[in-house]
């Protein structure tokens, strides 16, 4: 725990000691290691990290201490030890004995070591390279011969396992058993033969192992993907977001030659601390995919895709969506700018409120209670840090969110937080988290969620985009939530859906929280806006647009970065009815049916924001800056000037200071209830439920082999019972389908809710959406 | 050190207008054995062996440790010695060097253990021919040969890639990829103690034997 943390959770005591004759006053508890950082002494060190407990495992931190007149008989591991009044250390700097100490313990260090540097990945970024440069003696005296080991072992298909320099500081060891809550590693043997190595049983498949490479001191964990690629003087890094889900991870993007070779996790206490999940570590290949748009394409007479000037695609563009009524619609991946760009966009452009970035199964209920409950509020990780209750609803904190599991388990581990879950069964991530299941089949939340009642003020009810598939099920939370005082947030997945919200990229609100019925907010907007009118009338959600398009009365659609696969599998061939203008990053299942498309930067190529489930705003800098793609929002604002209404943001920067300056509307709109009906299945069929994993077949993790190769597998999720009258064991074939198509999947039984039969929405021989046509509901289940 | 002194002794004139800060103007009398002694050099020099080399019909030979052209060394089975690890880069202060390092797998063995070098080019328009590249590298593999014909017409071809750097193959030597010898690890390349490729290949791909 960081000085600061212990100084803000308690009104403490300040301790008082001296270190090399300086006077310092730190909070009690402090160790003395993070007493001397405060005074800019630098104790070397490998195994101490601040967010990890302390072990004292490497002894490369000794110094000499003295309490009360009375001196340790030999020097003390500084980062064991807890300051205590009137002490006095003398650490390498004023002590010859620590200082020597030091130097014999970088000795011992060395012995195994292989110092093969010039091939090892850390070279160049290498705490002991550094410190044995620093604190180690000139010259070897060892002559002796070195243990080795086999080189590299894969401990799994991401992570790579250097025995022989590791220096067996247990960071790793400690990160996955303390923070991330999967002790998939474990120091094996004693002596000199001890390792890290893997339980043979269970392979090492954290989502969060990413974190055990980069904690690392030493090169002994690399990652696959980066291994060989760089040298540190090679590349140019740059802070950036995430832009893999809503968490908001602060990272760092590290680029070689215009190509982003690795990413980090940034360091963040307020939200990410210092980690991050495998994805946001990993994925970002798919920027320099094959199939990446880099020119306008328009679609010629004889009905293929021809590349285009980007005067001859606007001009089409422009020409297509003015003489139709249009539509537009977002998807979740649009940085706030961006997605302020469409809203802006959908409403002086084209007149209209038919906007939705809800690529997704959505709902009015929904709707409405983004509008009312969700937009300009603010929940954030501290809330969950003090929570006595946590209630998960329609939300899998693993997979869907994983920094908000990394908090969440923190507090379980450190004070047992309690955490209940309205879900059909106790995912891993949950079994984590300790958390008690309120067994629910999909469809029935509402009537579990009104039954609960032990909330306090100080809870958190946390509700996942999923929630809006059960109709009532939001009602019964937002019912909940006032009557208990609890804090309500809703954490969606994707990174971009609450700056689109905030932007009003929905069709019930204007930008900033001002809802399109108030017509007080319109009259602000029309005034900032400097226009004389904004359109009033109640736009339609995705759904209802696409059935419109259906229809014929809308007649062109403005698709940015939504798979109409994410919704429905009819929805591609209906919207091949409209004239569609596609901004996209890549070939998609849009450019197939669109008309105009429209190239745009992908996150590491732009300036941008997005906004975390927290509301918290997270800036990014293009890491890429000499790319020639532009955001979505210049693409917008140069196609508004071609229709001849000018939506004025030609730059990032412009749209993100104009939205900045409208602040946040007072009112919201009324949030009507709706209530919950329980579904209910024939006999013999089952209750489809289904979550994405947080690696799956997910587009922006495409090539990512040695990630995809960590992904949990694909398998059905049936109840004993079913399973014995299924007569199927653990690891058979069973087949899930409806009317419209069939999922194969080997089956695994565990205490599901009995009707309910589960499996992976978006993962390899498990696409939902696509073979199923649903998300949840009747299915029938048989033996394959 | 005086023979070296090649400017001529200021006359008085030029030091009293050096003194009196008046510009010089080249027009001041100089002293008539200050002449003579000049014309003395011009006249002897007619009687010397010329310095003046007919480059480029007549080839210098340049000294034994004379900065040239690099190389990229191999092992005595033909692997590479380079290992890609970017030192030489590192240390280049003209940042001539670039290096891609890749994994050696099976099948695919260019160096002796783990990690090769996918790319390697010197750019010589950038380079100094200063050898910290060569003090830099933990294998031997980049030494400078004697060669010095690098000019070139245009940037492009004045970018060495890796095939033109290596080493040719000898007489033994076989093309990389292939197999290290048998029981053996970097260590024993790296103390030279491999002295012909692995037995199951066909020398006869690279060099005679
Ligand atoms: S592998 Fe790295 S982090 Fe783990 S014990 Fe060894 S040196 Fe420490
Ligand atoms: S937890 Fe979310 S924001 Fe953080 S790295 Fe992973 S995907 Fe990105
Ligand atoms: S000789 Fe000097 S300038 Fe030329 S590549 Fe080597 S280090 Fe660079
Ligand atoms: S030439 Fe030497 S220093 Fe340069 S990459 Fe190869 S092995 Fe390393
Ligand atoms: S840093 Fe103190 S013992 Fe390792």
């Amino acid at each position: 725990m960081s000085t600061q943390e212990i100084a803000t959770e308690t009104a403490v005591e300040m301790i008082t000691l001296t270190i090399d004759g300086f006077e310092v006053s730190v909070p009690k508890g402090t160790l003395v290691i993070r007493a001397a950082e405060k005074l800019g002494i630098q104790i070397p060190r490998f195994c101490d990290h601040p967010l990890l407990d302390p072990v004292g495992a490497c002894r490369q931190c000794l110094v000499e201490i003295e309490v009360n007149g009375r001196k340790f008989p030999k020097p003390q591991a500084s980062c064991t030890i807890p300051v205590e009044p009137g002490m006095i250390v003398n650490t390498q700097l004023t002590s010859a004995v620590a200082d020597k100490a030091q130097q014999g313990v970088m000795e011992l260090l060395l012995i195994n070591h292989p110092l093969d540097c010039p091939v090892c990945d850390k070279g160049g970024e290498c705490p002991l390279q550094n410190q044995a440069m620093s604190n180690g003696r000139e010259e070897s005296r060892f002559e002796g011969t070195k243990r080795t080991f086999e080189k590299p072992i894969n401990i799994s298909s991401q992570v790579l396992l250097d025995r022989e320099r590791c220096i067996l500081c247990a960071r790793c060891t400690r990160f996955s058993e303390q923070i991330a809550g999967d002790p998939f590693i474990t120091l094996n043997e004693r002596g000199a033969l001890q390792q890290v190595g893997i339980y043979e049983k269970e392979p090492f498949e954290s989502y969060f192992s990413g974190n055990t490479v980069q904690i690392c001191p030493v090169g002994a964990l690399t990652g696959a993907s980066y291994r060989f690629r760089a040298r540190p003087f090679d590349l140019i890094s740059t802070p950036s977001a995430c832009e893999h889900c809503a968490s908001g991870c602060d990272m760092r993007t590290d680029v070689r030659r215009g190509k982003t070779l690795r990413r980090l996790a940034g360091d963040d206490a307020a939200v990410n601390e210092e980690w991050n999940c495998d994805k946001g570590r990993w994925a970002f290949k798919y920027v320099n995919a094959k199939d990446r748009i880099t020119t306008p394409l328009i679609r010629d007479e004889s009905g293929q895709l021809r590349e285009a000037s980007w005067p001859e695609a606007l001009a089409l563009a422009a020409k297509g969506l003015k003489e139709n009524r249009s539509a537009v619609l977002v998807g979740g991946r649009a940085t706030l700018e961006d997605a302020y760009g469409y809203s802006k966009f959908a409403r002086i452009a084209l007149n209209t409120n038919d906007i939705d970035f809800r690529s997704r199964a959505t709902s009015k209920e929904e709707k409405n209670f983004l509008a009312s409950h969700v937009v300009g509020t603010q929940v954030n990780y501290k809330d969950l840090d003090r929570a006595d209750h946590v209630l998960l609803l329609g939300f899998e904190a693993e997979e869907e969110s994983p920094i908000v599991f990394l908090r969440l388990y923190k507090q379980v581990k450190k004070r047992e937080l309690k955490i209940t879950a309205v879900a059909p069964f106790t995912s891993r991530g949950n079994k984590k988290l300790k958390a008690e299941l309120i067994s629910t089949q999909a469809g029935s939340e509402a009537s579990a969620i009104s039954k609960i009642s032990n909330l306090s003020k100080k809870s958190v009810i946390l509700i996942g985009e999923r929630l809006s598939e059960s109709s009532g099920a939001i009602s019964a939370a937002v019912a909940l939530a006032t009557n208990s005082g609890a804090k309500l947030a809703w954490i969606p997945r994707r990174a971009g859906e609450r700056g689109a919200l905030e932007a009003g990229a929905l069709s019930n609100l204007l930008p900033g929280a001002r809802p399109v019925s108030d017509s007080a907010a319109r009259v602000d907007l029309q005034a900032a806006w400097g226009v004389s009118s904004l359109p009033s009338n109640p736009g339609l959600d995705s759904d209802e647009i696409i059935k419109e398009v259906e229809k014929g009365n809308i007649g062109a659609l403005l698709v940015g970065g939504v798979d109409p696969l994410d919704i429905s599998p009819d929805y591609q061939a209906i919207m091949e009815k409209a004239f569609i203008v596609s901004l996209e990053i890549r070939q998609s299942a849009v450019t197939q049916i669109a008309d105009v498309v429209l190239p745009v930067a992908a996150v590491v190529e732009k300036s941008g924001t997005f906004i975390n489930w927290e509301s918290r705003a997270r800036f990014f800098e293009a890491a890429v800056p000499e790319s020639l793609t532009r955001s979505d929002v210049r693409i917008l604002s140069m196609l508004a000037d071609e229709m001849g209404s000018s939506i004025n943001l030609p730059t990032v920067s412009s749209a993100r200071d104009e939205f900045n300056s409208l602040g946040t509307w007072h009112n919201r709109e009324s949030f009507t209830p709706v209530s919950g009906e329980s579904t209910k299945i024939a006999n013999g069929k089952a209750n489809l439920c289904s979550w994405r994993l947080l690696l799956d077949a997910g587009s922006l993790q495409d090539g990512e082999n040695n990630l995809a190769g960590t992904a949990h597998p694909s398998v059905a999720i049936i109840s004993k019972s079913r399973a014995d009258s299924l007569g199927v064991t653990n690891g058979d074939q069973i087949k899930i389908s409806t009317p419209r198509g069939e999922i194969t999947l080997a089956c695994q039984i565990d205490s599901i809710d009995e009707e309910s039969v589960w499996v992976p929405r978006n993962s390899i021989n498990s696409k939902v959406i696509e073979s199923l046509g649903i998300t949840s509901g009747e299915v029938s289940v048989v033996r394959a | 050190m005086s023979e070296f002194h090649l400017e001529p002794k200021p006359s008085g004139a030029i030091q009293r207008a050096a003194e009196q800060s008046v510009p010089v103007t080249g027009t001041e009398p100089s002293g008539f054995f200050t002449q003579l002694k000049g014309f003395w050099v011009t006249f002897s020099t007619m009687f010397k062996k010329p310095n003046t080399i007919e480059y480029p019909e007549v080839k210098p030979e340049v000294a034994p440790r004379f900065h040239g052209r690099h190389q990229l060394n191999r092992y005595e089975d033909g692997l590479e010695k380079c290992i890609g690890c970017e030192l030489c880069a590192w240390a280049c202060p003209a940042d001539a060097i670039y290096v891609e390092g890749e994994n050696n797998t099976e099948g695919n063995q260019i160096s002796p253990g783990e990690r090769h070098a996918k790319v390697y080019q010197i750019n010589y328009l950038r380079c100094i021919f200063c050898g910290l590249c060569i003090e830099a590298c933990p294998t031997r593999a980049l030494t400078m040969t004697n060669e010095y014909e690098i000019a070139d017409d245009s940037r492009e071809k004045l970018i060495w890639e890796k095939e033109d750097l290596l080493a040719p193959l000898r007489a033994g030597m076989l093309m990389p990829p292939h197999p290290m010898y048998p029981e053996s690890d970097h260590h024993n390349y790296y103390r030279n103690e491999i002295k012909e490729s692995h037995p199951s290949q066909d020398t006869k791909a690279g060099g005679e034997k």
